[in-house]
């Protein structure tokens, strides 16, 4: 789906990543782990093409359909419809549609019947959603999420994990990074850990957490688990 | 409501005084001259100086102002077609009642003469109006060098005879207006005429077509038209009637030099 | 005290028996000053969201240009404009000096950078928080920032009256490229100004008054429309 080959990007005097290279297969759920600053959001920018980088970024011709849902959600001060009909238009999906996908992405993510609320009015949780409805509603190939879960609570958490879950099975490539171990092991199939810009390791989620990883990640696992 | 364009092209631009138009000299004569002959005519009221800079550039089709001297020059540039009189009023000089410099009298010159010696309050309009142009020559006459060195309490607002008196009445100062602004001046406070009558008080009004030759746009035959009336009897006559108070404020004398 | 209340009661008189000069008079200034407003709006809108995605060199002079031009004195603007329009200026063959279009245009030049700089400012901290997100579902820079002004559409309205009053408030500007004529571009400040130095005081502050009165309906009404749309709704972030 996407290949990034040796890529490299800096912020002013920082070097965020350093030569990095990953490919994700179709179909794969891919978790990004590591300590802060390890340059995991940096990747998944770069990867969904936000960002000037050094190297090689390769995109198979179906991942240009990509979407990316952030930690925090930002939603236009318009209605749940408005800010959905926004995301189908600035995806190039043909208006015909749009009523049919916007029914369809909000009983997908349960917020049905909250089409003419302010979204601004919705909780946090809810507010999420909507963006992974935003998201969800142009049917991208590729979804990055850069720790969806992190400013929710546990019940908001579970309903995301699910939906995820959810895409997942039905054949989208998903590539998450999160600080929650636990998550990429119910979700992932395969896990990438990033220090200092770098990746140290690239591994089947069993075997990674099984004690295949290598010794970085071996630390950064034992540190994290206790 | 046409703000835009006036339906009706018959209109002049007159750049004035602010004397003439506050006096409410204009807002009577006028509607006369446009039910005579239907021609609208635009007052931009402006000290002395602006209103002939506003001729040289052009952007008035005819100029009525206060300063003799001033427009024959204008005239004789090229600027201008010819001066004719229309009017005269007089100035005066104002101050507060009791007087402190005792200027009280009917000569001018004695009385700015008093007021150097006495370093009372004058306020001047400092403005290269026709009137402070007028008290500029008064100064001279009476033997003080303005330029060189202010009496002690002399004070230049650069602005128009209305402020000026607004300033004299806050301050109890002595400063030289026109009548028709004083008399139709509200604030006066302790201010009241202390110097009148005096023959060099008189202020002479001229008229003057803009020069077409210099500007090509500007409309001379409507000018020329309030140019003849405003010295035909009609004209004179309508001057002659305004009146404040029942005091008449300015006086007809086109035929005179 | 007694100048104050006078002037609250002359006021109040004009308002009630509906002179109609004075009639025309409010009219002309909520024209001159509301077109300003709104052609400013047009440019000032756009080049305000532009500026705060564009990157190029002299960008940062652009700016500090543009906050300084925010300081333009209104009779600086007035004489700027009256010396372009002077028939020996070098757009005098327009013959709009002392027309209610050239103080249109002095005021459209006094508030275009009040605009510019407020919405810069206002665009850049949104997209601070939620241009990623835009950019991320397609949008491109320029559209991003036309996005943002929909969606703080409510402080783009606070912006416009901000200017609204710089403009109706002003009168170096209108006094020097309209000439005050009675009838033709005589507008409420020109008239405060008037009878100021007529020396008629409380007729002035009462036509202030006046002023600030309609303006005042003019911003009830805009309040009420605010409140309709709900953003005013507790719960609302």
């Amino acid at each position: 789906m996407i290949r990034m080959s040796d890529v490299s990007v800096r912020f002013g005097d920082v070097q965020a990543l350093k030569g990095v290279s990953i490919a994700v297969g179709r179909g794969e759920f891919v978790a990004l782990v590591g300590p802060n600053g390890s340059g995991k959001t940096t990747l998944l920018r770069a990867m969904h093409g936000m960002l000037r980088l050094s190297g090689r970024r390769e995109l198979a011709p179906e991942a240009a359909k990509q979407a990316m849902v952030f930690q925090r959600p930002f939603v236009m001060r318009l209605s749940v419809r408005n800010n959905l009909r926004l995301a189908l238009w600035l995806g190039g999906v043909p208006r015909a549609q749009w009523n049919e996908r916007i029914a369809a992405a909000l009983a997908r993510v349960s917020l049905q019947g909250l089409e003419e609320r302010p979204a601004r009015a919705l909780s946090g949780g809810q507010q999420q959603r909507l963006a992974i409805a935003r998201a969800w509603a142009i049917r991208p190939a590729l979804l990055f999420l850069d720790e969806p879960t992190a400013s929710l609570d546990p019940a908001a958490k579970k309903d995301v994990e699910a939906l995820l879950a959810g895409f997942a099975a039905d054949g989208m490539t998903l590539v998450m990074s999160t600080h929650n171990l636990g998550q990429a092991k119910r979700l992932a199939s395969r896990v990438v850990y990033l220090e200092d810009g770098a990746i140290h390791a690239d591994l089947p989620t069993a075997q990674f957490f099984g004690g295949g990883a290598g010794g970085r990640a071996q630390q950064f696992l034992k540190g994290e688990m206790a | 409501m046409a703000f835009a364009a006036q339906a009706q092209d018959r209109f002049i631009v007159m750049s004035s005084t602010t004397s003439t138009e506050q006096s409410g000299l204009f807002g009577h004569l006028l509607p006369v001259f446009r039910k005579a002959t239907g021609i609208d005519v635009r007052v931009v009221a402006q000290g002395t100086g602006q209103a002939l800079d506003m001729g040289r550039r052009g952007d008035a089709d005819i100029l009525f102002v206060h300063d003799q001297v001033a427009e024959e020059k204008f005239v004789a540039a090229g600027f201008g077609l010819e001066r004719k009189p229309v009017m005269y009023n007089d100035f005066v000089v104002v101050g507060p009642k009791a007087d402190p410099a005792g200027v009280r009298g009917k000569d001018v010159v004695e009385a700015l003469k008093k007021l150097a010696a006495s370093k009372a309050e004058f306020v001047s309009r400092g403005d290269k109006s026709g009137t402070h142009a007028a008290e500029l020559r008064y100064w001279t006459a009476a033997g003080v060098d303005i330029a060189a060195a202010k009496p002690a309490g002399y004070k230049e607002c650069g602005c128009g005879m209305g402020p000026a008196l607004n300033i004299a009445a806050s301050t109890n100062a002595y400063v030289l207006a026109d009548r028709g602004t004083w008399l139709s001046f509200r604030n006066r406070a302790d201010l009241a005429v202390l110097v009148e009558g005096d023959r060099r008080l008189f202020n002479q009004y001229g008229v003057i077509v803009v020069n077409p030759a210099r500007h090509p746009h500007v409309k001379k035959d409507l000018a020329q038209a309030f140019a003849d009336w405003v010295v035909s009897p009609a004209g004179q006559q309508a001057i002659a009637d305004y009146k404040i108070g029942g005091e008449q404020l300015f006086f007809p004398n086109a035929g005179a030099r | 005290m007694s100048a104050f209340a006078e002037s609250v009661r002359t006021a109040v008189d004009l308002i009630v028996h509906a002179d109609a000069v004075l009639f025309h008079t409010v009219a002309l200034s909520l024209h001159v000053s509301g077109t300003a407003c709104l052609v400013a709006a047009g440019f000032g809108l756009a080049f305000g969201a532009w500026l705060s995605v564009a990157r190029f060199p002299g960008h940062r002079v652009l700016v500090w240009g543009l906050n300084t031009l925010l300081a333009l004195p209104s009779v600086v603007v007035g004489l700027i404009v009256y010396l372009l329009l002077s028939r020996s200026g070098p757009l005098g063959s327009w013959g709009i000096l002392f027309t209610p279009t050239a103080m249109v245009i002095a005021q459209t030049i006094l508030v275009l950078p009040v605009i510019a700089a407020l919405t810069r400012q206002l665009v850049g901290d949104s997209l601070r928080d939620g241009g990623d997100q835009l950019r991320s579902m397609g949008a491109r820079p320029m559209a991003c920032a036309l996005l943002m002004l929909v969606h703080d559409r409510w402080a783009v309205l606070t912006i416009l009256i901000a200017a609204f009053g710089r403009a109706v408030a002003e009168v170096g500007a209108v006094m020097i490229v309209g000439g005050n004529i009675d009838g033709v571009t005589r507008v409420m400040t020109t008239s405060i100004a008037l009878e100021t130095s007529k020396g008629d005081l409380p007729l002035a502050m009462a036509l202030g008054i006046v002023l600030l009165a309609v303006v005042g309906v003019v911003n009830l009404f805009l309040g009420l429309a605010q409140r309709g749309h709900g953003s005013a709704l507790a719960g609302v972030r």
